[in-house]
């Protein structure tokens, strides 16, 4: 099936329901964007992700995540020191050469990103500026591409996306007359990604293309022609950069549980006028499957109350697929950053009873969860055990972010990411 | 700038993290972007803490950068002190908070707050962890203990015991050890800071007669400080090991006028197994193994003494990334006739661990990471920390019941005595072979073997070289324990370049072992 881009039936764009959304400033107990490093580097497979930044960035990575599991991760972080910064040191002359250096011992890495930091940032080191110096000398075996991940500009998963949005333009653009084509956007598991390949190639829709690649050369091409799914909600402006390459998003829920991941495939669907039959009869045995599996769970969640900090912009259609899905109830659902128009499918799916609330003071926040007393919290690492000290049962956010959970297969592991709390108090007897 | 994907200690703020969360009163306002609010898991996910740090972040953004961070400082101060009410506040910056040049203590000075309020300057770009939280329990003792009563005069000699941290290796434990030792000494334990220390308790510091200094890495600039400003000396001996520990109440004995025949008494009233463990004849495979050594220098320096002279063994090689007592690690580096490796860079760990090919590693997560690598067995005795290092049992380092916990930490990687050298005798058995790994140590072990036998397959190719192997000599080699072929196959290479030899055969083989055989 070839559809030039005129003949593909978008979406009604869908705005927001007006709600109240709480927004606090204080302490926000957040990881910072460089975090994403985590799973980018074992995604993209012959990336490697320098930071450029202090002590505090190197310690962050291999505390965060226990990384200490890969022989060698495709990351490292350069790490400045006094004589930088006192200018004793050429910052750019120093950086050459650590870059000079890595790649010398990593002769197989295609793609280099340089990452700024919260330090990197506040001093004004132009990576651009060292990204295109470094691009003249190690070109075309190694391209080099630069975004920030610091904390003052990205909260956790906003690093994924500056470093996609950082990739948009450096994608090859597709000739305007080209069939439209379907891109999905966004990290997945290797395994999610070819469930959904496997589903829209069933479907006739392909071939479909995936950012990030798992290889630095097979990223997609991008244009006027492209339509995009995102497979993830906190891409704002890795949406701005490839609506910049001319593709058109097509908004919907995002692919949690078996209504979201239906709602996601069928909007693809729609959009490359796939018959009802067809659409049917491909997803009938997956989403049986998934409603089953989140079956399974049900009386252990339904009608249990779950509480949202905000970690990971993942939230909004987490409690979505909750409450719809499972029959709890959502309390608060804390984002650190709310985009309407990419979530106003989720949104307006949450009952008026949920609280939506935009950023942090994480001691206020604490108090409302300590009133509320919610039946399962879902928080950062920093404040889990403290909670399950004080008989609150919680579920660590990053684990959600960590483990494949979109799809109709990974449906019932979703559930029982949220039901594993809970029956593990029930077994206790110590 | 310096290359790093691994790095042994965290930056200042962190240490300075370690000393406020220690403490039970001690609150602590870091300016610090949004992000560095990672360092909580340290202490609720690896050290499992029932509580978050006494930390309160100011968790500054980019769009706060053009206005006022002052400002946000301030009320992040404010708002802390109202709602925590501690008995006493640190203030500092992060890296970042750093650059931006707010003067935390300067602005925290005109708030007035109604409490001692510490400001820490720690800088990010040249100094570390350790650093931090020593600098940092300095400052406060400093600020704190002058305030204090004056000493009364008593009829028992006290001490206070002076490093231990949260998220120090074995320090819970080897606190509750010495406290046992030196109480069982008749001396009283005045104050032990900063675990567990309240801002009262940093008051009492100048009623002791002297000072314990448990971990020197964070603990030394401390006693020092007390010993010039209220005449307390402080002990030298780090009591790991069972000479150390002897050597420590020797120490407090004559800081506190117990006789010599006294002394030796309350050391013969110890229980300790390690001397007979040692000396029983199923420890006889353990002697002359091949140990190495890399970690804090408290840790080093102590362990190597016991590797060498309490199992047995034979220290190799030796290091520390605590640069503050590089002198102290090179000099004890020296009674075992090696250098001492110091450095941050576990490259650099690494391949000295490749070039020398130890039986038994003892380190940090790291080197256990590296000798898993290398196939090499090793036991973790020093920070950095991992969930770990925090084991449900009492495990201390320090004292009598440390030094048997060290024997078992020291034996249990090892293949057994006998099992050894059934390994040597019958390599080709199908179950009972190198892959298959020392059978105490159950089917998980084996998980290090194929790793083993990749290093060497690629160090195979990589030193073929100009020199051949006959086919029968690498066979020969086969049979060598795999934790030192590596070694046989560079010494026989060595040789037969040495002697011009194009060929190395079976004979070749043995007449290098011979030529290197001490």
């Amino acid at each position: 099936m070839s559809l030039t881009r005129d003949e593909i039936n978008l979406p009604q764009v869908t705005g927001c329901n007006e709600r109240p959304v709480l927004k606090q400033r204080g302490q926000h107990e957040v990881f910072c964007g460089l975090t994403g490093i985590m799973w980018l580097h074992r995604k993209i497979q012959d990336a490697f992700f320098l930071i450029v930044g202090s002590r505090t960035c190197a310690h962050l990575m291999q505390s965060a995540a226990g990384v200490m599991i890969f022989a060698e991760p495709r990351f490292g972080t350069a790490i400045m020191e006094e004589r930088d910064l006192a200018g004793i040191a050429d910052m750019h002359d120093e950086l050459d050469s650590v870059v000079e250096k890595l790649l010398a011992r990593r002769p197989e890495i295609r793609l280099l990103f340089l990452v700024g930091s919260c330090p990197s940032e506040v001093i004004k080191l132009d990576l651009g500026r060292a990204a295109e110096r470094l691009a003249v000398e190690h070109s075309p075996d190694v391209r080099i591409l630069n975004y920030s991940g610091s904390g003052i500009e990205t909260t956790f998963t906003q690093g994924e996306d500056a470093c996609l949005a950082a990739l948009v333009p450096s994608l090859p653009p597709e000739p305007d007359q080209a069939p439209a084509a379907l891109m999905v956007v966004g990290a997945l598991a290797d395994v999610v990604e070819d469930q959904f390949a496997r589903l829209f190639e069933e479907m006739g829709i392909g071939p479909v293309r995936f950012l990030p690649a798992r290889l630095a050369d097979d990223m997609p091409s991008v244009g006027p022609n492209t339509v995009y799914l995102l497979a993830q909600p906190f891409l704002t402006d890795t949406a701005r950069a490839l609506e910049e390459r001319g593709a058109t998003l097509l908004q919907a829920p995002f692919p949690l549980g078996a209504e979201g991941t239906t709602a996601w495939l069928k909007t693809a669907a729609d959009a490359f006028g796939v018959d009802e039959a067809t659409f049917n009869a491909v997803i009938e045995k997956p989403k049986q499957r998934a409603e089953r599996a989140i079956e399974l769970h049900r009386d252990k969640l339904e009608g249990k109350s779950v509480f949202f900090f905000p970690d990971s912009q993942l939230e909004i259609p987490l409690a979505r697929f909750l409450g719809n899905e499972l029959g709890m109830v959502a309390t608060e659902v804390g984002t650190p950053y709310l985009n309407k128009r990419l979530l106003a499918h989720d949104l307006n799916a949450l009952p008026e009873s949920a609280h939506v609330s935009e950023g942090q003071d994480v001691d206020l926040q604490l108090d409302r969860c300590r009133d509320e007393r919610p039946d399962i919290v879902v928080c950062g690492l920093g404040l889990a055990n403290p909670l399950e000290v004080e008989g609150i049962t919680t579920k660590w956010s990053i684990e959600l972010v960590f483990t494949p959970i979109q799809g109709y297969e990974q449906a019932g592991d979703l559930a029982e990411l949220f039901a594993r709390p809970l029956n593990r108090r029930t077994r206790l007897e110590v | 700038m310096q290359l790093t994907v691994w790095t042994y200690e965290g930056p200042p703020h962190v240490g300075a993290m370690r000393i406020a969360t220690a403490m039970t009163d001690l609150h602590y306002v870091l300016h610090a972007p949004q992000g560095d609010t990672y360092a909580d898991l340290l202490f609720t996910m690896i050290e499992r803490r029932k509580k978050r740090p006494p930390v309160t972040y100011t968790t500054f953004q980019a769009r706060d950068l053009g206005g006022d961070t002052s400002q946000l400082f301030m009320d992040a101060a404010r708002d802390a002190q109202e709602r925590f009410q501690p008995a006493a506040m640190i203030v500092g910056a992060s890296c970042t908070g750093e650059l931006i040049q707010d003067d935390p203590g300067g602005l925290s000075k005109t708030m007035g707050l109604p409490i001692p309020v510490i400001p820490l300057e720690l800088p990010s770009y040249s100094k570390k962890e350790n650093w931090g939280a020593s600098e940092t329990f300095y400052q406060v003792a400093r600020t704190i203990a002058p305030q204090g009563p004056d000493k009364v005069e008593a009829d028992y000699k006290s001490c206070n015991i002076i490093g231990p941290t949260a998220l120090g290796f074995r320090h819970r434990d080897d606190v509750r050890e010495i406290v046992g030792l030196i109480e069982s000494m008749g001396i009283h334990v005045n104050v032990v800071a900063p675990l567990d220390a309240s801002v009262h308790d940093i008051l009492r510091l100048k009623q002791a007669d002297f000072n314990v200094c448990l971990y020197p890495e964070t603990g030394l600039t401390t006693c020092t400080w007390l010993k010039r400003q209220f005449r307390q000396p402080h002990t030298k001996t780090v009591p790991i090991g069972v000479n150390a520990t002897i050597d420590f109440m020797r120490e407090l004995a004559e800081l506190t006028g117990i006789s010599d025949e006294e002394c030796e008494t309350l050391v013969q009233e110890n229980e300790v197994r390690l001397p007979w463990y040692s000396r029983s004849i199923d420890s006889t495979y353990l002697t002359g193994k091949r140990v190495y050594l890399f970690g804090d220098a408290t840790h080093v320096i102590a362990m190597a003494r016991v590797a060498q002279k309490e199992m047995g063994y034979q220290v190799v090689g030796m290091g520390t990334y605590s640069r503050e007592f590089a002198r102290d690690v090179r000099e004890a580096a020296e009674l075992y006739g090696i250098e001492a490796l110091i450095t941050d860079d576990y490259l650099e760990v690494e391949e000295q661990v490749q070039n020398l090919q130890p039986e038994l590693v003892l380190g940090s997560q790291m080197e256990r990471h590296i000798a898993k690598r290398l196939g090499l067995p090793c036991a973790v005795i020093s920070a950095p920390v991992h969930v770990q290092d925090f084991p449900a049992r009492y495990s201390p380092q320090m004292g009598f019941e440390g030094a048997n916990v060290l024997f078992d930490t020291l034996v249990h990687p090892l293949t057994m005595g006998l099992e050894e050298h059934l390994l040597h005798m019958f390599r080709d058995d199908f179950e009972f072979n190198d892959a298959a790994g020392p059978s105490h140590l159950g089917h998980g072990s084996s998980k290090t073997a194929p790793a083993s036998a990749t290093s060497d397959e690629t160090q195979e190719k990589v030193s073929n070289g100009p020199l051949t192997w006959t086919m029968e000599a690498e066979k020969e080699l086969k049979k060598i324990p795999f934790f030192v072929r590596g070694k046989a196959r560079r010494n026989t290479e060595k040789f037969a370049g040495e002697l011009g030899l194009a060929e190395i055969t079976m004979e070749t083989l043995y007449e290098a072992k011979s030529h290197f055989s001490r």
